[in-house]
């Protein structure tokens, strides 16, 4: 078997706060291998991002990894002192931000930025490292890239500034890049262009893509595999196919019931009721159970149902019977 | 509180000539002096008046001067302020240049400016007399911009509500809308204001009594009384110059903090 | 932007009009300087003689004329006090002022930036924390108190360097510099860091809080996330960002340093013109005055207009930058 780029297991974040202790992300685990594009998915607020800045090792205080390992390559990552740490970064794990208007620093050219990185992690000239430079803003698309490497990033359009971001998160060669809503901000005609991009990169190289976004049409189009998050834990996890075709756990139902995907048709978008719970109030049992439809006494008085202790792909303690069985609403 | 009750705490009247001896000039804090043995807690300055009633005095003086400038700079500054927002047109604009011109400056030049202007008119026999209203009037003019700027913004606010347009179709004077209307709802910004004001107004009074274009030596006020000081930094004579400094230092800062206190305690919104 | 710039240049004429009205107006209506400047046995011919030579027997209209003819030229006829014309006496003592308000400026900007940036990297230390606690105490002081008080330590208590006074002074055709000589140096700096000492507490905490506010940025955590090292991101990527904003602000600092300069030189007795503005105050020495008034407000209204039309020039990039933002 392949090792994975990414191993987390069982990784649990808190942040301590004068009302309590929160954990925007509780007992997450999942692989990511190489040249394999894992799409996380979410309402905003329930972990998706908070588990990437963990990989990376970006948590801001006072946010912190209580338990759980987070392993690359097969190395341990979550336990490396501050400059270990910004060592991997950028050489071993790239990132892509949202909004690529404000990721690149308006007052350095973009080729300072590219040639910055670029040095800080391979052993390579200054020359050399502007040649690099070069060949990366070409790979990611920029027309004329000799020419528009000295140009500042207000000079770009917002879909070629996501390039450029992308150019700078893969410029050393990372094994693991982490893309963060990376089309959000975007025009939705260059969010094709960009998810393919990403996909391109991702099979040429080998990489392994950590993909989250909140967006299902997103996930559809792009992931091979797709982990569901609802309020710090994971929901569901498979392949993209099965869970989109075939979703075991209500959420995940939910969450497709109310994105417009063309395989489904001309039906009427369903809502989920309710809204998902802060952090702070959290249900007792699984946190979905108060806005789910099939939810049973045990639900919502037992132990929460998690990935591992319930040997399926929905942390579910009812997953859903195989969709063509059952009517849709 | 020790300012405002200086004439009955004061262990003496410094500026009552009779009772001075000039025999007790330079006697150091707590020491018996050489020729009278008088004793004097802080001791005395170069005339023989006794430092801590010249500091209670002055601190008296300093205190007036800041809160009496504050409220004249606020009067004008709320009138003004009024005027041009409630009325608008031509006279909003004259008023508010003049403002743009003063505030290219910085208040304590204009003030200086002012104080020198009303030294040039006043004949020289008078003008110890009326230094300290001198001061008031410069340091107020010199400060009135703040309060107009904001007096008029509100009330660009509050002209535009209702009530307000109400009271103004059913008939009531101009006057009496601005009285009764606006001026209640502008005055909690004002009273922010003034109290920033007060301490910077203090601190302008002592800065210009200190530069000899303020309180004079004959009604010293904090600033004055170590310019006086000063001259005996060398001669050994530290006390003159240590207590006033340190009175003023002490004033300055609790000023500050009361500010900060009134000005938490005025807003809401910045609670 | 041209109509822009002019519209500024206008109305920089109009405040400089303004100005020259009131020191026009201090000419006509202040006081008679010939009392100040005669002593008690004075003539009636004394008297005359004076008046004519300080054009004071001209009707109104005609000293008004003259007065706005010969302030444009520079010219504010003769100082009541000293019987010199008041250009020669300022011309002799701006450099003192100038060297003076430069090393402080430098000193502010330099001193302001570093301690800026440190309180803010180090946000949560003792020392920077320290630091706060008495840029706070330090804005509250009047500048005078802290003067004395560097007098008092290191002129009185340690006898280190010398409490007033320039020292010895070099003429450079016309111009006279303490920088050459080691006693004119040691007598700068006790006034130029009373004088900076206010401006550096200003910058410092303007430089801390917008650069905290740039450390908050994406491309701050994009940088991180790229594995640059904080010293890269801190003096590479933030500083940079963060001195946009201060350098504009710091140039209308300067006019203030100028002014300020009044208060350090009369507890230095540094020659400058600063002094000489207090002395004519003093006096009522209108000439002085109304000339220190004018040379003040062109060079207020001077660098008010230049960081107005620097704004405007960095201005456009910024727009640019926004209306590329949404494609």
């Amino acid at each position: 078997m392949v090792q994975p780029v990414l191993s987390i297991k069982s990784l649990v974040v808190e942040i301590p706060t004068r009302k309590g202790v929160l954990r925007p992300v509780d007992r997450v685990s999942y692989d990511i291998f190489p040249g394999e594009i894992l799409g996380i998915v979410g309402e905003s607020g329930a972990g998706k991002s908070m588990t990437g800045n963990a990989v990376i090792g970006l948590l801001e205080r006072p946010a912190h990894i209580v338990s759980g390992d987070i392993l690359l390559s097969g190395n341990p990552i979550h336990n490396l002192s501050a400059s270990e740490f910004r060592k991997i970064r950028g050489k071993k794990i790239g990132m892509i931000f949202q909004d690529p208007l404000t990721s690149l620093n308006p007052l350095l050219t973009v080729g300072e930025q590219l040639v910055e990185t670029i040095i800080e992690h391979l052993a390579v000239s200054k020359k050399q490292a502007q040649e690099r430079a070069i060949a990366a803003l070409e790979e990611v698309g920029i027309p004329a890239a000799r020419e528009r490497i000295g140009s500042y990033p207000h000079q770009f359009s917002g879909g070629m500034r996501q390039r450029v971001v992308i150019a700078l998160a893969l410029c050393a060669e990372p094994d693991l890049v982490i893309a963060d809503e990376p089309t959000t901000a975007l025009d939705v005609s260059v969010q094709a262009q960009i998810i393919a991009l990403l996909k391109r990169l991702c099979r040429e190289r080998g990489v392994g893509v950590m993909l989250v976004t909140h967006d299902m049409g997103v996930i559809a189009e792009a992931a091979d595999r797709v982990a569901v998050m609802y309020a710090g834990r994971l929901a569901e996890l498979g392949a993209v196919r099965d869970v989109l075709s075939d979703p075991k756990h209500p959420y995940t139902y939910g969450l497709m019931g109310s994105t417009p995907l063309a395989s489904r048709g001309l039906k009427r978008l369903n809502q989920i009721p309710g809204s998902m719970p802060r952090l702070g109030a959290l249900p007792e049992g699984c946190a979905f159970s108060p806005r789910c439809e099939f939810a049973q006494e045990v639900c919502k008085t037992g132990s929460s149902p998690f990935i591992a202790n319930v040997d399926a792909q929905a942390a579910c303690w009812f997953p859903l019977p195989h969709t063509k069985s059952r009517s849709s609403k | 509180m020790g300012a405002i009750f200086a004439p009955f705490l004061a262990p003496h009247d410094p500026f009552n000539p009779a009772t001075l001896n000039l025999m007790n000039g330079f006697t150091g804090p707590m020491t018996p002096n050489q020729f009278t043995q008088d004793v004097f807690v802080l001791g005395t300055d170069d005339q023989g008046r006794d430092v801590l009633s010249t500091i209670l005095f002055g601190m008296r003086i300093s205190l007036f001067v800041g809160f009496s400038a504050v409220f004249l700079a606020m009067i004008l500054g709320v009138i003004l302020g009024l005027l041009a927002g409630y009325i608008g047109g031509w006279l909003d604009s004259v008023i508010m240049r003049v403002a743009d011109v003063q505030l290219t400056f910085p208040s304590i030049l204009v003030a200086m400016l002012i104080f020198g202007i009303a030294k040039g008119v006043t004949p020289a026999e008078f003008r110890d007399q009326v230094a300290i209203w001198v001061l008031i009037l410069a340091i107020g003019l010199s400060d009135w911009v703040q309060f107009a700027r904001v007096v008029r913004g509100a009330t660009l606010v509050e002209r535009q509500k209702e009530y307000v347009q109400a009271a103004q179709l059913i008939g009531r004077a101009n006057i009496a809308v601005m009285l009764k209307h606006i001026l209640p709802n502008v005055l909690n910004p004002v009273l922010v204001i003034a109290t920033i004001s007060l301490a910077l107004a203090i601190i302008a009074e002592a800065t210009l009594s200190f530069l000899g274009v303020g309180a004079p030596p004959t009604k010293p006020s904090l600033g004055t009384l170590i310019r006086i000081g000063q001259e005996y930094m060398f001669s050994g004579e530290w006390w003159i110059l240590f207590f006033p400094a340190i009175t003023l230092l002490a004033l300055a800062l609790s000023i500050n903090l009361l500010g900060d206190w009134l000005r938490d305690a005025l807003n809401p919104r910045l609670r | 932007m041209l109509a822009y710039v002019l519209r500024r240049i206008f109305q920089s004429l109009i405040v400089l009009l303004a100005v020259g009205f009131v020191a026009f107006a201090m000419f006509s209506f202040v006081g008679d300087p010939v009392d100040n400047m005669l002593g008690q046995e004075r003539t009636q011919a004394d008297i005359d003689r004076l008046r004519e030579q300080l054009g004071l027997d001209q009707p109104f209209i005609v000293q008004y004329w003259r007065f706005l003819e010969q302030a444009a030229q520079g010219n504010f006829g003769l100082s009541y006090r000293q019987g010199r014309p008041v250009s020669e006496i300022i011309a002799e003592r701006l450099p003192a002022t100038i060297e003076l308000a430069f090393v402080s400026g430098f000193l502010a900007f330099v001193g302001g930036v570093g301690l800026g940036v440190f309180t803010a990297i180090r946000r949560h230390g003792v020392l920077p924390s320290f630091i706060m606690t008495a840029s706070l105490i330090g804005v509250s002081l009047p500048t005078f108190l802290i003067g004395i008080l560097l007098i008092y330590i290191f002129s009185v208590e340690f006898g280190w360097l010398p409490s007033f006074g320039r020292g010895e002074v070099v003429d450079l055709g016309g111009w006279t510099t303490g920088f050459l000589t080691a006693s004119g140096l040691k007598a700068l700096i006790l006034p130029a860091i009373t004088l900076g000492l206010y401006q550096m507490t200003l910058i410092m905490r303007l430089v801390r809080t917008e650069m905290l506010e740039v450390l908050r940025m994406d491309y701050i955590r994009f940088a991180r996330a790229r594995g640059l090292t904080e010293k890269t991101i801190n003096f590479r990527h933030a500083l940079k960002n963060t001195l946009v904003p201060v350098i504009t602000i710091t140039g209308l600092q300067l006019g203030s340093i100028i002014a300020f300069a009044i208060i350090t030189e009369t507890v230095f007795q540094w020659p400058g013109v600063g002094l000489l503005f207090i002395n004519a105050v003093q006096f009522v020495d209108i000439p002085v005055m109304a000339a220190y008034l004018m040379m003040i407000s062109v060079m207020f209204v001077g660098i008010n207009l230049i960081v107005d039309i620097l704004y405007f020039a960095i201005d456009p990039r910024l727009r640019i930058e926004r209306s590329v933002g949404g494609h």
